[in-house]
C-alpha cells in the first residue's frame, strides 16, 4: 500500500485528513482533530497524521505529496465593490463566491467616506472592485480607487475587474498599494456577458501565494508541499469532477450538491439553467454554469435561531419550541423527539437554502395574455442531487431531510429539481475529492462513485 | 478621436416585436455607433441599469404593442434620479392603441421626457442624422 495520497481540510474547528488508496480508489482511514490554526497549525496536522498512521502505514513521500485546502482563520474574506447592484456588484460578487471567498461585504455606485471607513473595520483579505461594462462608465471605479486610496492599509489585497479603458487611472490611483494591486479581465466586459474565470485564478493566485502566509496556514508547508485552495473551491471542484467527468471517465451530468454546515449552508449547481417549459421570458444576466452560493444565516450549530424561526412558518411536531433547546451549540440529537426536532431543522435548512439558490418564475400580464419571466436557473430537470454536510450526515432520517431541496407540488414557481436521484456523501469527503481531482482526476471520480450513497 | 458614442436598443415593457430594433441596432452599428442591444421585452429599470453601467449617450426604444405610454410612466423622472438626465431618450413605433394622430403620441412622449418621436415608417438614416445632431448640441460627439 504504498499509493496512498493525504488530503487535508483546515477548517476553524477541525483538522480533517483523509487518506485514499490510489491502487484502489477507497478510503483507508479518516482524521479529524481539533484546529490548532490559532497556535501552530502544524500541531493538529501531526495528531491527525499520527492518528491515520494507526490505521494505516504513512511514507514520509505520502506526506509530502498530500494536498490541502483551507477554511481557517475566519475562510477567504472578500468585499465586493461594483456599480450598479444587479449588474457589476452582482458579477463581481458571483465570481468571488465561484473562487471559494465568504463575502464579507458588498458595495455600490460611489463609494461615501462611511463605506470605506466601514470596509476598513471589515479588513478584508481581498476587496473586488469592479464597475463599467468594457469602454462604458469609468467614472464610478476610478472614484471608487481614488476612496479607497485614501483608506488605511486595512485592504491586504486589490483585485481590479472593471472596466479596462479605466485601468491606467486606477494604478495611479491605488499606486501607494503598488505591490498588493492586481488587475484582471473585467467581470462584465459587456452587458449580457458574465467572465469570471480570469478573476476566479487570480485570486486562487492570491490565496495561495499571500492569504495562507498571513494566515498561518502556511507554516504547515514545513511538513507537506501546498494548501492549493479555499475549502469551498474544493467542494466546487468536486462537483464540477461529478457532473461533467474527465478524460476516459463519464460523469453524472447535470446536478445540484447541498452542503449544511455548522455555521453555513453551501449550495453548487452544476446546470445550465435554460427555461425547461416553453413561452418563458429571460433575465438579461446570465447565469454562470458552475454556480456556488452560499447562505451565512443558516447552519445547525451557530445559526439554529435562523432555522427555529423559520420553522415557526411550518406545521412543528409536539413539544418542538422545548426540544429544540437542547440541539443548541450543535449538540447531536438524543432520543425520539430530539431525532424529529433535529429532521425537521435540517430539511427547512436544505429547503430554505435550495430555494434562494434555485431561479424562479414571475407572471406578468401583458397584453396578450400571461407571460412568464425566469430569473435565476431552472433546475427541475436535474437528475441529480447530493448532500453532503453535518446537517444532513448526522440526520436520522437522511431522505427526508435531503427531500426537502425538491419542488413542491403546487409551488411550480420556484425551480427546484422535481425527480433527481438522492445520493449521500456521508463521509464527508467531498473536498477531498475536490482536491485530488487536481491531480489525479480519473482516480477522484472513481472514488466518489464508489462513496456516494443512493437514499430511496 | 473621440470614441464611438454608446447607445442602447431595446423593445420597452412586454413588446416581443423584435425585427424593429434589430434593424434599427444594425443602422445605428454601421452608422458608427456602438450599440448596446437588449433585444425584446426590457423593462424601463434594465434600461436605467444597462445605461449607467455603459455611460450610454442614448437610448434608443421601439413599441409596437401600444402599451408604452404606460410602461414608461416617471421613466424620465427615475433617469434623473439615477443620475442620467442627460441622457438622450428616443422612441418610435405604435405608440397608442385605436386610429389615431401621431401628432397626438409625439406630444404625449414628449411631456414624458422623450427627446424624439417617431412614427411606425420612419427613415432610420434621418433618425441617424437627428442623433449625430443632437449629440452635438450637447458636445458629446
Amino acid at each position: 500500500m504504498d499509493n496512498i495520497r493525504l488530503l487535508i481540510d483546515f477548517g476553524s474547528t477541525f483538522t480533517k485528513v483523509v487518506a485514499v488508496d490510489l491502487d484502489r480508489d477507497e478510503i483507508v482511514a479518516i482524521a479529524r482533530v481539533p484546529s490548532t490554526v490559532d497556535t501552530d497549525i502544524t500541531i493538529g496536522l501531526e495528531q491527525a497524521f499520527k492518528e491515520i498512521g494507526s490505521s494505516v502505514k504513512i511514507t514520509e513521500t505520502n506526506r509530502r505529496k498530500a494536498l490541502a485546502c483551507s477554511s481557517a482563520a475566519g475562510g477567504l474574506r472578500m468585499v465586493c465593490v461594483g456599480f450598479v447592484p444587479e449588474l457589476t456588484s452582482e458579477a463581481a460578487t458571483r465570481a468571488a463566491l465561484g473562487a471559494g471567498a465568504k463575502i464579507v461585504g458588498r458595495f455600490s455606485y460611489e463609494l461615501s467616506r462611511q463605506e470605506v471607513e466601514e470596509i476598513e473595520s471589515i479588513s478584508p483579505d481581498i476587496l473586488l472592485l469592479a464597475g463599467g461594462t468594457d469602454g462604458g462608465n469609468e467614472k464610478v471605479i476610478v472614484h471608487n480607487a481614488k476612496m479607497l486610496a485614501g483608506s488605511d492599509h486595512a485592504v491586504k489585497n486589490f483585485v481590479v475587474a472593471g472596466n479596462k479603458s479605466a485601468q491606467d487611472e486606477i494604478k495611479i490611483a491605488l499606486r501607494d498599494f503598488d505591490d498588493r494591486v492586481y488587475f484582471t479581465r473585467n467581470v462584465m466586459p459587456e452587458i449580457g456577458v458574465f467572465d469570471a474565470e480570469p478573476c476566479n485564478k487570480k485570486i486562487r493566485d492570491i490565496f495561495i501565494n499571500h492569504i495562507i502566509q498571513a494566515k498561518g496556514i502556511a507554516k504547515a508547508k514545513a511538513m507537506i508541499d501546498d494548501v492549493i485552495m479555499p475549502t469551498p473551491s474544493a467542494g466546487l471542484e468536486a462537483a464540477k469532477l461529478i457532473a461533467n467527468g474527465c478524460e476516459g471517465a463519464s460523469g453524472f451530468g447535470e446536478l445540484l450538491v447541498v452542503d449544511v454546515g455548522g455555521a453555513t449552508t453551501n449550495v453548487y449547481s452544476i446546470a445550465s439553467g435554460k427555461p425547461s417549459g416553453g413561452a418563458v421570458v429571460l433575465d438579461h444576466l446570465p447565469e454562470p454554469f458552475v454556480k456556488r452560493t452560499v447562505e451565512g444565516d443558516i447552519g445547525l450549530k451557530y445559526n439554529i435561531a435562523t432555522l427555529e424561526e423559520l420553522c415557526r412558518a411550518r406545521e412543528r411536531p409536539q413539544n418542538f419550541d422545548r426540544t429544540i433547546k437542547n440541539l443548541y451549540g450543535g449538540k447531536l440529537p438524543v432520543g425520539e423527539e430530539e431525532i424529529i426536532c433535529h429532521d425537521l431543522l435540517s430539511r427547512v435548512a436544505v429547503d430554505t437554502a435550495v430555494t434562494r439558490h434555485v431561479g424562479r418564475l414571475e407572471v406578468v400580464y401583458g397584453p396578450s395574455g400571461q407571460v412568464l419571466v425566469q430569473h435565476g436557473k431552472d433546475l427541475t430537470q436535474v437528475k441529480t442531487l447530493i448532500g453532503t454536510g453535518g446537517g444532513i450526515v448526522f440526520s436520522a432520517n437522511q431522505g427526508y431531510v435531503l427531500q426537502g431541496a425538491l419542488s413542491q407540488a403546487g409551488n411550480d414557481a420556484i425551480l427546484k429539481p422535481k425527480a433527481p436521484k438522492l445520493l449521500l456523501d456521508d463521509c464527508y469527503i467531498l473536498f477531498a475529492v475536490g482536491l485530488l481531482s487536481q491531480v489525479e482526476p480519473v482516480r477522484a471520480l472513481s472514488l466518489i462513485k464508489k462513496q456516494l450513497k443512493l437514499i430511496q | 478621436m473621440k470614441k464611438a458614442p454608446t447607445v442602447i436598443t431595446g423593445t420597452v415593457g412586454m413588446d416581443a416585436h423584435v425585427i424593429g430594433t434589430k434593424v434599427l441596432s444594425r443602422a445605428f452599428k454601421d452608422a458608427g455607433f456602438n450599440v448596446v442591444p437588449l433585444g425584446m421585452q426590457v423593462s424601463p429599470e434594465e434600461f436605467i441599469r444597462v445605461a449607467q453601467e455603459t455611460d450610454a449617450s442614448a437610448i434608443l426604444m421601439t413599441s409596437l404593442y401600444g402599451m408604452a405610454e404606460l410602461d414608461l410612466k416617471g421613466f424620465k423622472e427615475k433617469m434623473m434620479e439615477a443620475g442620467l438626465g442627460d441622457v438622450i431618450l428616443y422612441i418610435g413605433g405604435i405608440l397608442g392603441i385605436g386610429r389615431h394622430d401621431f401628432k397626438e403620441d409625439e406630444a404625449k412622449f414628449k411631456k414624458l421626457g422623450f427627446d424624439r418621436v417617431y412614427p411606425p415608417e420612419a427613415d432610420l438614416n434621418a433618425a441617424i442624422a437627428d442623433l449625430w445632431a443632437d449629440l452635438k448640441k450637447k458636445k458629446k460627439a
